[in-house]
């Protein structure tokens, strides 16, 4: 029996070799998910190491500026490594402890989840083994350091287009030879079940206090829940605790690259079409015969062909929309947070922030925007630098 | 009695895997009718796919450079459709899902049937997401084949009796490729196999050398090699032939000592 499913989407489609692997996870999780003994020592990591709950800042300049809705910034980039990733990194390598796990593996594309995977390795004495493109560790060359230093080798994966979706194959083949001591810490709502769920779980801290934060600072539920859509974590964090609630929009921004009609972006949900890829079904940026296409986005976080099986399932349902948002937007985004309001954010979330910038001035002054800033931007400095035309270097 | 039960009547079987358009579809074809005069019983088929996760560097070399010639599905399902009559072996294609998925499973196995291939190997569809695949096999006549993998342990009964063609049992933990040497209790694998089942076995995964193979073919059914034949197309490119048919009667003759 298939497992997994959202709507047609999810599913387990994975060598037989991970399937013992994968069923030993999902029994873990369900054992521990409702532990009172787990869920203090998770809880106790993500509010004294995290530094939750993660503020939901009011924007105000921004607000005024663009003169219409209301817009608070919920901010996972001052998260401890600097994003969102660490909360599943955390839930995940506490989880493969309790199995009995010596080793962890990652795959990662900006480096957040790598740098945060590397953290909670550290922090917990696991080895640690992290898989990313080639491609990748020459963009984000500062967070390859980053994990060396925390104690993981880094692997530049040389095979295909040389990016995420290239260290997400790598880090399936690594795990299919080595299990037994190995728990693969899919950093993404991706991949084959259990994973879009538990690291859903996993996020999922984010809506939840971004609807407390909200009910004690305005008394309401927000109008739009917006955030940045690679693989979707951010935006399945934050979306989650609002699914059930019907009047409050979601809108996931995903990453046009150079257009929706150049052959160099990733937007999946745009241009994707169905597919099975990576352990689930979902919608695959790809060829007539399925063959993956080699998508591109200045955000190597973003730069992916799929889309996790629940945001798919959110699109079929039109219960989330996704919208595209190219390179420059996302660029243009970056620097006016920075300037407007002292925040630089990942290149990543500048997704979501450029289409917030497009959407805010056309609402009603007393509507309430929340955008998911899932990351700070430091790790971009150098290579938005380069975008714009001023050669620096890390 | 069907093509693939047929191909294991005779002995021990040796079933060699080509990627299919590497170099060209024109050398796959001439490599197709040269391998089955060399004694193979099954030839396992490639469907290049752009990121096939259960294989080594060879394989997906292999694919990569077939997919940059040119090589697409129904170019291959053509090619197989024009040569067929003069074919002996069975055939399998082996690919990933989302090949078959995206050109429409049941359109995939009507070619696969049109085509005289017997049967299909997914290794990234484990029994439990079997129904997005079976019902289009059945409908069609082409059998699905199993795959048990050395952590398979209780799953290798459940997955043995509702098998069909040929049980594929991995030999070792990771992806495709050449190995020095391999650990698994293979024959306790089978074993399991068998008490629940009469399909054949095949062990596949790393083997290379006729003395791997003469010991895997010893406690199964038959051997399956990859790699190692894409590594000699990779050296000889469209000189392959005969190499690779050298390489097929080798081993076919050392399982069936």
């Amino acid at each position: 029996m298939s497992k997994g499913k959202f709507g047609i989407h999810g599913g387990q489609f994975v060598p037989e070799t991970l399937m013992n692997v994968i069923n030993e996870f999902e029994e873990a999780y369900n054992k521990y998910k409702n532990d009172p003994e787990f869920t203090a020592e998770l809880d106790a990591l993500m509010c004294e190491y995290a530094g939750r709950p993660s503020r939901l800042y009011y924007a105000e300049k921004m607000t005024k500026d663009l003169g219409g809705a209301k817009i608070y910034l919920k901010r996972e980039d001052l998260n401890h490594t600097g994003s969102h990733k660490l909360n599943n990194c955390l839930g995940q390598c506490l989880l493969a402890k309790k199995m009995g796990k010596t080793r962890v593996i990652a795959e990662t594309g900006a480096g957040q989840h790598g740098v945060a995977t590397a953290t909670v390795a550290a922090l917990l004495g696991l080895e640690c083994e992290i898989f990313m493109g080639k491609e990748d560790t020459i963009r984000q060359a500062l967070n390859v350091y980053r994990m060396k230093l925390l104690g993981a080798k880094v692997n530049a994966v040389e095979t295909g287009t040389m990016t995420l979706k290239d260290a997400v194959n790598e880090a399936m083949r690594e795990w299919t030879c080595r299990v037994s001591d190995t728990h693969y810490v899919l950093g993404s709502v991706m991949g084959p079940h259990p994973f879009p769920t538990v690291v859903r779980d996993f996020q999922s801290v984010i809506g939840k206090e971004i609807k407390a934060q909200l009910m004690e600072k305005e008394g309401r539920l927000p109008d739009v829940v917006m955030a940045c859509v690679g693989g979707g974590s951010n935006a399945m964090g934050a979306f989650y605790e609002f699914i059930g609630d019907e009047s409050v929009r979601l809108i996931g921004c995903e990453a046009a690259g150079l257009g929706v009609d150049n052959p160099k972006n990733a937007a999946t949900i745009a241009n994707g079409t169905p597919g099975i890829f990576h352990g689930m079904k979902s919608y695959f940026c790809q060829n007539e015969y399925g063959q993956i296409a080699p998508v591109y986005s200045i955000s190597a976080g973003l730069d992916y062909p799929g889309i996790g099986p629940e945001h798919a399932n959110l699109s079929d349902t039109g219960r989330a929309e996704y919208v595209p948002v190219t390179d420059e937007e996302a660029v243009s985004a970056f620097e006016y947070l920075s300037r407007t309001e002292g925040i630089i954010p990942a290149i990543e979330s500048s997704h979501a922030v450029a289409h917030c910038i497009k959407i805010a001035p056309a609402l009603d002054r007393d509507k309430i925007i929340v955008v998911n800033l899932s990351g700070r931007g430091d790790k971009d400095v150098a290579a938005i630098a380069r975008y714009r035309g001023e050669d620096i270097y890390e | 009695m069907s093509k693939i039960k047929e191909a294991f009547g005779k002995g021990k079987a040796f079933i060699p895997f080509v990627t299919a358009g590497d170099p060209d579809l024109d050398t796959t074809a001439r490599l197709l009718v040269a391998m089955s005069e060399s004694g193979a019983d099954i030839i396992e088929i490639g469907i290049p796919f752009s990121d096939p996760i259960a294989e080594g560097v060879v394989i997906q070399e292999a694919d990569l450079r077939a997919l940059a010639s040119g090589t697409t599905t129904d170019k291959i399902f053509d090619m197989v459709e024009k040569i067929r009559p003069q074919i002996k072996s069975a055939l399998a294609v082996m690919t990933y899902m989302n090949p078959i998925f995206v050109y429409g499973t049941d359109r995939f196995m009507r070619r696969c049937s049109e085509c005289g291939i017997s049967a299909v190997i997914v290794p990234d569809t484990p029994f439990e997401e079997k129904q997005e695949l079976e019902p289009y096999c059945s409908k069609h006549g082409v059998e699905l084949v199993s795959l048990i993998a050395p952590t398979s342990h209780e799953r290798i009964k459940t997955i043995a009796k509702e098998s069909q063609g040929f049980v594929y049992c991995v030999s070792s933990m990771g992806v495709t490729g050449v190995r020095s040497e391999i650990t698994t209790d293979i024959g306790e694998m089978v074993e399991l196999v068998r008490s629940v089942s009469d399909t054949p076995c095949a062990v596949g995964f790393g083997i290379s050398t006729p003395e791997q193979a003469k010991k895997m073919a010893a406690v199964s059914d038959g051997v399956i090699v990859g790699s190692a034949i894409m590594k000699l197309v990779a050296k000889y490119g469209k000189d392959c032939i005969e190499p690779v048919c050298e390489y097929v009667k080798e081993m076919k003759s050392a399982i069936n000592f």
